[in-house]
C-alpha cells in the first residue's frame, strides 16, 4: 500500500515539476499518514491536517490539496513537506514548518454539519459562483478559497443557469 | 493506542500539553523531540478522539490556536508554539 502512495506522489511531483520530500523519515512518514487517511476515509487527506471524513468538505485538502501550488510558491514545499521547490529539494535544512493556509472555518463548519450535505437526486453536481470576481466552479461543495481572487468559501454561492 | 495520554518523563517543571494528529509527520518529529528531552507531557492525538471528544478538544485548541493546526504545543496554559520550532520548543521547556 504504502509502495503504491510513493508512485502516486512520486509520479503527481514529476507530472508538475516538483521534488518529494528530502527529508527520508519525514518522507516515509507521511506517506504511512496518506495510507492511514486513505484507509480510515477513503481518500488520501492531508497527514498534518484533521479531516473531518466528509468528502465534501474534505474535498480541498486531498493530497495533492489546493493549497499546494501556492505554498511551493511562497515557501517552497507545501503545508506537509510532501512536495517542495528544486532549491528545498537540493538544501533539506529549509523544510520547516510554515503558516497554515487552510481558512479553519472549512473544519470547524464540517465537524458542525457531521453529515454530507444532501443532493436531490437526479440533480447535478451545483455550479458555484464567486460573488468577489464571478469565477465559476462545478463541485459538490463551494471552493475553501477562490483561486482567482482569494475570496473564502462565504462568498461562494450556488449559481442558477435558469433565466427566469 | 489511546487519544489522550501522560507520557513519562523525567522533566516535570513545566506543564507541557501536545495537541498532534497521529498521521502529522511534523507531529512525530515534535514528540520524538520531547521524548528525546525527556520531558513530561500530556499527548492528544486530535484524530484519535471520538467526535464528542473532537467538539470539546477542538474549543480548547482554538482558545490557545485560532487557526487549528498541528502539531500545537501548549506549555503552563499561556505559552504556545505552533508547529514544530525546534528552537522555540527546547527555549521554552529549558529555560
Ligand atoms: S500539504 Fe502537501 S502532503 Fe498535505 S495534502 Fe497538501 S500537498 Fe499533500
Amino acid at each position: 500500500m504504502s509502495e503504491k502512495m510513493r508512485e502516486y506522489v512520486e509520479k503527481d511531483a514529476d507530472e508538475n515539476s516538483y521534488y518529494v520530500c528530502p527529508d527520508p523519515d519525514l518522507y516515509e512518514d507521511l506517506l504511512e499518514g496518506l495510507v492511514e487517511n486513505q484507509e480510515r476515509y477513503g481518500y488520501p487527506s492531508c497527514p498534518c491536517r484533521q479531516a473531518s471524513g466528509l468528502k465534501t468538505y474534505d474535498a480541498d485538502i486531498i493530497c495533492p490539496c489546493e493549497y499546494r501550488d501556492a505554498d511551493v510558491d511562497e515557501f517552497g514545499m507545501c503545508y506537509c513537506g510532501l512536495f517542495v521547490s528544486e532549491e528545498v529539494s537540493e538544501e533539506p535544512d529549509k523544510l520547516e514548518p510554515i503558516p497554515e493556509r487552510r481558512p479553519p472555518e472549512i473544519l470547524e463548519a464540517a465537524m458542525d454539519a457531521e453529515e454530507e450535505p444532501e443532493l436531490e437526486e437526479g440533480e447535478d453536481i451545483p455550479v458555484w459562483r464567486c460573488k468577489v470576481c464571478g469565477y465559476l466552479a462545478a463541485r459538490e461543495g463551494p471552493p475553501p478559497i477562490c483561486p482567482i481572487c482569494k475570496a473564502k468559501a462565504d462568498r461562494f454561492e450556488r449559481f442558477n443557469f435558469s433565466t427566469g | 493506542m489511546d487519544a489522550i495520554k501522560k507520557v513519562e518523563g523525567d522533566k516535570k517543571d513545566h506543564e507541557v500539553k501536545l495537541f498532534a494528529l497521529s498521521t502529522c509527520g511534523w507531529c512525530k518529529k515534535t514528540k520524538k523531540l520531547l521524548a528525546d528531552m525527556d520531558v513530561e507531557y500530556e499527548c492528544i492525538d486530535f484524530d484519535k478522539l471520538d467526535s464528542d471528544e473532537k467538539k470539546e478538544m477542538r474549543e480548547e485548541l482554538k482558545e490557545h490556536n485560532p487557526s487549528l493546526s498541528f502539531p500545537t504545543i501548549i506549555v503552563d496554559d499561556d505559552c504556545v508554539i505552533i508547529g514544530f520550532k525546534k528552537d522555540e520548543i527546547k527555549e521554552a521547556l529549558e529555560g
